[in-house]
């Protein structure tokens, strides 16, 4: 077991992945010597050159472009997006091209492309650094999106994304960069399903249903109901695309009761799916209304503002209170 | 292959006006005065003093198959027009005019190289050796592709206008890096026999409209190309068109000396003279599979027919331009010298009626016996790996259809 934060828990990863087959490629912008503005890449281009750490141009689209290209050619692109926001300059290639490959093809051609994207706010950044557009991927087929919440995740998601002949979006949680934790890098590895979500708190009373960066604040929050007498279980989902609705069926028929947090804005995400697929799966184990707890129908507000706009341990035990109500 | 393969961008800034005015001027619907052209309308050979050299390669069977090409894929298209019109298909697009750019262009790539394609390059498909009757799955409507690529190295149709040209450069880029690791696995062994590189150089052809050189795919591609000097053709077919906004509004000037703005060679050729394309894309391909770098040639020719066959060209433009264009068609000026220089007469011109005629039967036939395929494709392909969603969605729709297959026994019955 090591001590390390998610980004350099991801830097391990790659550097891994690196190593280990000669066909992986990280691309982006500032990913070289700068080691990306996160510096999530830092050091890699020293030990593994500019062919396998490739500073592209600034590019969004290119960078995915040509990453399908290398995929079909054989080669394990990881592409890194600067920030969430700047993504939809390659949303096109990623949705259009990317997810569509292998069907189109009638499955002769795989594309297994990685793609990397800081995402959420609370970090007091500026217009289109804080964005949350996971439900506009999961809602095109053809793709995978996960996204780990501690570094032992991080770690080994990351190279999980690479072994998968899927495309796969890896969004990371930027405000929990450097949230430390113990990984496991002797493991023999990838006994774990990156898709498969984790109960990481268990609970009788309610479900809280959490992924990225809001999983230490639902912690917080059970902690908080637990001192006030109430059992609240906690998932993590780790997988947007798919979404693990087994566990969270399972956990609903312990609790009767569910919440779904994240920071995306309520309306049209993630929350609303499993909102809806679980009334379907466990109806009558249900206790109350599946409640969402989210960001609010807006452009990503300013960050001096953000406070009111991200989901916090308030917001998601004034959602237990109401569950609980019914 | 890092970023020290940039290309020096230094101009002489006094010329730019010069030349831009000079460009803006011919971009008004002449020809470019670098234009090469070979075989002149008139069916006669010129001479060029590098492409000549090119096109003295040609013996006459290549020049005879470059005719029986052309006839062929005009054949096809008719075809294919009339089995949209039939209802057999839901759209056709159409490539009469172009058939010199692609046959001439796709004649000139090996077996080695890559081809990505547009939506219209059928003529390229035929040099790749697809079945032509596989291109019709799409418009059929039982296939969003319809072909292995893997076979030919021939690329799937793309729709979405220039998507293809960064896939272009992203693979050029990665037969760049399997070039490199053969090279060090020769050096690491030199003792071995034979210890060259096991695969000869390849390079990769990508096609795309004047329309689509305004899409930013395009200048990203380009961008990526020049910065990691990718083994990369762009081969942009100019047929003047884009549905029915002409080439003017795509750009001012020719749009092959857009490719000196990125720092590689930019050529215009007579994209109806099948000896010039053919001999300058060959000379792009060795120039990008020697390492040189990327390379532009933009196609001077014309779509004759509609876009699409949903379009109505007689909306947008005067009768007289198409005219304007027959006289300088591809099938007729080739026909013209293979008579006069004796390498071909009515026998072979007959011979190649027939074949056409041959291939129109076999299209016609098999596009009628194109099978539609089983939704249960779609679930299969929608992802490499299992799916729970997938899984689950699938497992409904199988229930659901059993519920169907009591009541069809029943009507058999007569209930």
């Amino acid at each position: 077991m090591t001590t390390m934060t998610i980004a350099k828990a991801i830097n391990e990863g790659l550097r891994a992945t690196l190593s280990n087959n000669p066909k992986t490629l990280l691309m982006g912008e500032d990913i070289g010597p700068l080691g990306g503005v996160y510096r999530v890449t830092d050091g890699l281009i020293k030990e593994f050159g500019a062919d396998r750490v490739v500073d592209t141009p600034l590019a969004e689209s290119g960078i995915i472009g040509t990453a399908i290209g290398l995929a079909l050619r054989g080669y394990l692109p990881v592409c890194e997006i600067q920030f969430d926001g700047f993504v939809f300059p390659g949303f096109n290639q990623i949705t259009t091209q990317l997810a569509k490959m292998h069907a189109r093809s009638n499955g002769n051609l795989t594309v297994p492309v990685v793609i990397r994207i800081p995402y959420g706010g609370g970090i007091g950044s500026i217009e289109h650094h804080s964005e949350s557009p996971e439900a506009l991927f999961a809602h095109t087929a053809g793709l995978r999106i996960i996204t780990p919440s501690n570094p032992h995740d991080a770690y080994w998601m990351i190279q999980q994304a690479v072994d998968c002949q899927d495309p796969v979006i890896v969004f990371e949680p930027k405000r929990r960069y450097w949230l430390k934790g113990e990984v496991d890098t002797e493991s023999s590895g990838l006994a774990e399903d990156p898709f498969k979500a984790h109960v990481i708190r268990e609970g009788t009373d309610a479900t809280v249903v959490v992924y990225g960066p809001l999983v230490p604040v639902a912690l917080a929050a059970a902690n908080a109901a637990a001192e006030d007498g109430r059992s609240v279980e906690v998932i993590d989902l780790r997988s947007i695309s798919p979404i693990d609705f087994d566990t969270v069926t399972d956990s609903v028929k312990k609790t009767g009761r569910l919440i779904v947090a994240h920071e995306a804005p309520t309306f049209g995400g993630i929350g609303g799916e499993i909102a809806a697929r679980i009334s379907e799966r466990a109806f009558h184990s249900l206790e109350a209304p599946v409640i969402r707890v989210g960001g609010f129908h807006m452009p990503y507000p300013v960050a001096k503002v953000e406070e009111d706009y991200l989901p916090d341990i308030d917001r998601i035990l004034e959602a237990l209170d109401r569950a609980l109500a019914y | 292959m890092g970023a020290t393969h940039l290309p020096s961008t230094e101009f002489d800034g006094t010329a730019v006006d010069d030349q831009l005015e000079a460009d803006a001027e011919a971009a008004q619907g002449q020809p470019a005065t670098e234009m090469v052209q070979l075989l002149g309308p008139d069916g006669k050979l010129g001479t060029d003093p590098v492409f000549t050299e090119y096109a003295d390669r040609l013996d006459a069977g290549k020049l005879r198959g470059f005719y029986s090409d052309m006839a062929a894929i005009r054949r096809f298209d008719q075809e294919a027009t009339a089995l949209q019109r039939q209802g057999q298909l839901a759209l056709w697009v159409p490539l009469t005019g172009q058939e010199a750019a692609q046959i001439g262009s796709g004649r000139a790539s090996q077996p080695q190289d890559y081809i990505f394609p547009t939506y219209r390059e059928h003529g390229v498909a035929l040099t790749r050796n697809v079945d032509l009757a596989e291109l019709l799955r799409q418009f059929r409507g039982v296939s969003n592709g319809g072909w292995n690529p893997k076979d030919t190295n021939f690329h799937l149709y793309t729709l979405v206008l220039a998507a293809q040209t960064p896939h272009a450069v992203g693979y050029a880029m990665g037969i760049q890096r399997d070039q490199q690791l053969a090279e060090a696995r020769a050096a690491e062994n030199p003792q071995v026999e034979g210890s060259q590189p096991a695969e000869p150089k390849a390079a990769v052809v990508v096609y795309f409209g004047d329309g689509a050189s305004s899409e930013g795919d395009v200048h990203e591609s380009m961008v990526f190309a020049a910065s990691y000097n990718a083994p990369v053709v762009f081969f942009c077919q100019n047929n003047h068109w884009a549905i029915s906004v002409p080439t003017a509004v795509q750009t001012r000037i020719p749009l092959s000396n857009r490719a000196k703005g990125y720092g590689f060679p930019g050529i215009r050729v007579d994209g109806n003279d099948v000896i010039a394309v053919h001999a300058v894309t060959e000379w792009a391909l060795e120039h990008a599979r020697e390492g040189k770098g990327p390379v532009l040639i933009e196609a001077f020719t014309y779509r004759v027919g509609a876009h699409t066959t949903a379009d109505d060209p007689t909306k947008y433009r005067e009768s007289s331009e198409e005219e304007l264009w027959r006289a300088k068609d591809p099938l007729e000026r080739l026909e013209k010298y293979l008579r006069t220089e004796g390498l071909a007469g009515d026998a072979f011109f007959e011979q190649v009626k027939a074949d056409g005629n041959e291939l129109a039967a076999y299209v016609r036939k098999t596009t009628h016996d194109l099978e539609t395929p089983d939704i249960r494709t779609a679930f299969a392909n929608t992802y490499v790996e299992a799916h729970p969603l997938v899984a689950e969605e699938l497992a409904w729709f199988e229930e659901y259809s059993a519920g169907f297959a009591g009541e069809a026994t029943e009507e058999e019955a007569g209930h």
